[in-house]
């Protein structure tokens, strides 16, 4: 029972960070259609900045600022640089510009930094404090619980209350009709952009010191995690990317603590597989009418 | 003037599809591809005395890498489905292939049929994977079947080191192949022999694959990708389409990466990472997608790429350790770069400008000759 607390709990912090990562992934999906497979490897850039600022200047969260505004530069400049000039005919097109974004920075990082893991530090204290002789939270869980709730509350205020978020939802809702009606369309997808590439540089951040440490190649599987959780709450749903995300975290948290952490990435795939084949539209997608 | 060119049929979309008129040919198309391939066998022993053994064992390693892109262009090209797992297919190829000699070589079993025979079984073998893998794929559209193949590509090495039993983990397994036979005398390069093993493997699934395009399946696979409804009213079943076409792209990559795991005598998961993945898409669209010869373009670019950086950053003056990091990651960043500059400038690949180019040539003869 002790390690099924402690196994849950577990599951939760880490979906925490994959919720916010699926929901990055959302956000650019309902702006621009695209899922943007390079959100790792930039989250990683944003991660790599922000250890080159911490290790200049000593100061953990100087760093973590950084990597935010770093992740946010870097989403609106693959956007303006890059993905503006993608021909999205076919959805193949822009799927397969961002791997070789993922290409490009993968590689631009290991030949600045190399290809050694780099421990990541973490802000706070990674041993879980006992409530009645049973391991609960850490206070790293509840800093991770903490800024993940603030971001998705955030987020969900802005788009819910704010000009911003009604232009932006406009704008991706139809694009046309907003132009006339005098949106910026291009800079509300830019916008898009940027709040999802900063959103994935903090899960990036907060999953570095629990995962691997920091490697140009250290998101690869928490990409595909988080996909997995954008698809099992429809890529169209924000609060659905939350709840996967917490489900694909319990998941892994349970096969890892009873089943072993090797088969963790299999477990992954069949949840992956099982959702595509049973519900494509993930499990919070509203019944559309069949178009003929 | 205009409306001449208004009359005109629009020439611009063959170029980028990369469809050629049917019926401009006459023959029998098995006759002519048989004929292309004989000539190219015969180019390739030539090429094989010609050159130092190195050269050879790298013509090889393309005519290895040929197989899987080939395979690909017909899954992505010509189907429309895009897979990140073929370096995963290609994984459970290798596997295979070392699984049988190991076997074979345990028993002490012998013989010049022995080879075929673990290359055949790593067909098998990747056909039921692709089987499986296709019949998912069937039902998923652009970024989820993308997706579904992102994780294949990161969980299939991830196999290799949980089950070690088998797999030997992080280490892998040898492959064990026998020296070339005596009746080709006793000083014969193993490089030659290898040459000549995968290009005739090469060959042949190149032939067969010719052909598949050239024939219905070929047509339908096509309809598949440029309308699916439209492909269904015309009596196609798509999903039977899309199942297909992985399957047949599946077989050539189980037989390209048992091919290179003959060529390299080992298997580790490292060599079938997701970069991989990636490489061998990178290398279609790059190359050209829908047509063969783009993925001999990026056949060849898979092997010279790394090759030319080596030498590049060889005629720098570099600390080791610099010298080693660009060394592994600059192919890399140049083949990413690459692209996304090619998807945005020219979606065509090199084969696509290279018959713009010679169709600009074609057009402008005549008009001189008159």
């Amino acid at each position: 029972m002790d390690r099924f607390v402690f196994l849950t709990i577990d599951g939760l912090s880490r979906g925490a960070v994959y919720a916010a990562f699926a929901l990055a992934l959302v956000l650019i999906w309902r702006a621009a259609r695209v899922v943007n497979f390079a959100q790792g490897a930039m989250a990683v850039a944003a991660a790599y900045v922000a250890y080159t600022v911490s290790a200049a200047t000593g100061s953990y969260w100087l760093g973590f600022v950084v990597a935010i505004v770093a992740g946010l530069l870097l989403g609106a400049l693959v956007d303006r640089v890059v993905m503006r000039h993608v021909d999205h005919a076919s959805p193949l097109n822009p799927v397969i510009v961002a791997l070789g974004l993922v290409l490009l920075i993968q590689a631009v990082l290991g030949m600045v930094y190399g290809n050694e893991f780099r421990p990541a530090e973490a802000p706070f204290s990674r041993t879980a404090l006992t409530v009645g002789g049973v391991a609960v939270l850490s206070p790293y869980d509840l800093f991770v619980f903490a800024t993940i709730g603030v971001v998705v509350s955030g987020l969900a205020w802005m788009f819910a209350r704010t000009p911003v978020g009604l232009r932006m939802r406009a704008a991706a809702f139809a694009p046309e009709v907003s132009r006339l009606l005098g949106v910026n369309v291009g800079g509300m997808l830019t916008l898009g952009w940027a709040l999802a590439s900063g959103v994935g540089a903090l899960a990036a951040m907060l999953v570095m010191p629990t995962e691997l440490g920091l490697h140009p190649h250290a998101m690869d599987l928490v990409f595909v995690s988080a996909f997995t959780a954008a698809v099992v709450g429809g890529l169209d749903s924000p609060p659905g990317a939350v709840v996967g995300g917490l489900l694909v975290g319990l998941l892994l948290s349970y096969v890892s603590g009873y089943a072993g952490s090797d088969l963790t990435p299999l477990a992954v795939l069949v949840l992956l597989l099982a959702v595509l084949l049973v519900r494509p539209g993930g499990l919070f997608a509203p019944v559309v009418a069949r178009r003929v | 003037m205009s409306a001449t060119r208004a009359a005109l049929p629009p020439k611009r979309q063959l170029a980028d599809t990369g469809d050629r008129p049917v019926d401009r040919r006459r023959g029998s198309t098995l006759l002519r591809h048989l004929a292309v391939v004989l000539a190219a066998g015969l180019l390739l022993v030539a090429v094989s005395y010609a050159v130092e053994p190195f050269r050879n064992f790298q013509l090889a390693t393309v005519a290895a890498y040929l197989c899987a892109t080939a395979g690909l262009t017909v899954l992505t090209g010509l189907n429309g489905q895009l897979s990140l797992g073929h370096g995963a297919l290609m994984a459970t190829g290798a596997y295979t292939v070392a699984l049988c000699q190991n076997a074979f070589a345990d028993r002490g079993m012998t013989g010049g049929w022995l080879l075929p025979l673990s290359l055949g079984a790593a067909i098998v073998g990747t056909v039921v994977v692709g089987a499986v893998v296709g019949v998912a794929a069937a039902r998923l559209r652009g970024p989820y079947l993308a997706g579904v193949t992102l994780a294949v590509a990161v969980v299939v090495p991830a196999l290799a080191v949980t089950f070690d039993g088998v797999f030997n983990g992080e280490q892998g397994l040898s492959v064990p192949v026998e020296p070339p036979p005596m009746s080709l005398g006793p000083y014969f390069p193993y490089e030659r022999w290898q040459l000549w093993i995968t290009g005739a493997a090469t060959l042949l699934a190149l032939l067969l694959l010719a052909n598949l395009i050239r024939s219905r399946y070929g047509r339908t696979f096509r309809a598949v990708r440029d309308d699916e409804v439209a492909a269904r009213l015309a009596g196609i079943h798509v999903a039977r389409t899309q199942v297909i076409a992985f399957v047949v792209s599946a077989a050539t990559a189980g037989l390209g990466g048992a091919l290179l795991a003959v060529l390299a005598q080992s298997v580790s998961p490292g060599a079938f990472s997701l970069t991989l993945s990636l490489f061998l898409l990178m290398a279609v669209v790059i190359g050209g997608l829908g047509r063969l010869t783009g993925a001999l373009w990026g056949a060849v670019l898979l092997v010279a790429l790394p090759d030319l950086t080596h030498s590049a950053t060889e005629l720098l003056t570099l600390s080791p350790a610099v010298a080693q990091r660009l060394e592994g990651n600059l192919p890399l960043a140049i083949f990413g770069l690459t692209l996304i500059v090619v998807m945005i400038a020219a979606p065509g690949g090199v084969q696509g400008l290279l018959s713009r180019l010679g169709r600009a040539l074609l057009a402008r003869w005549p008009a001189r000759r008159s």
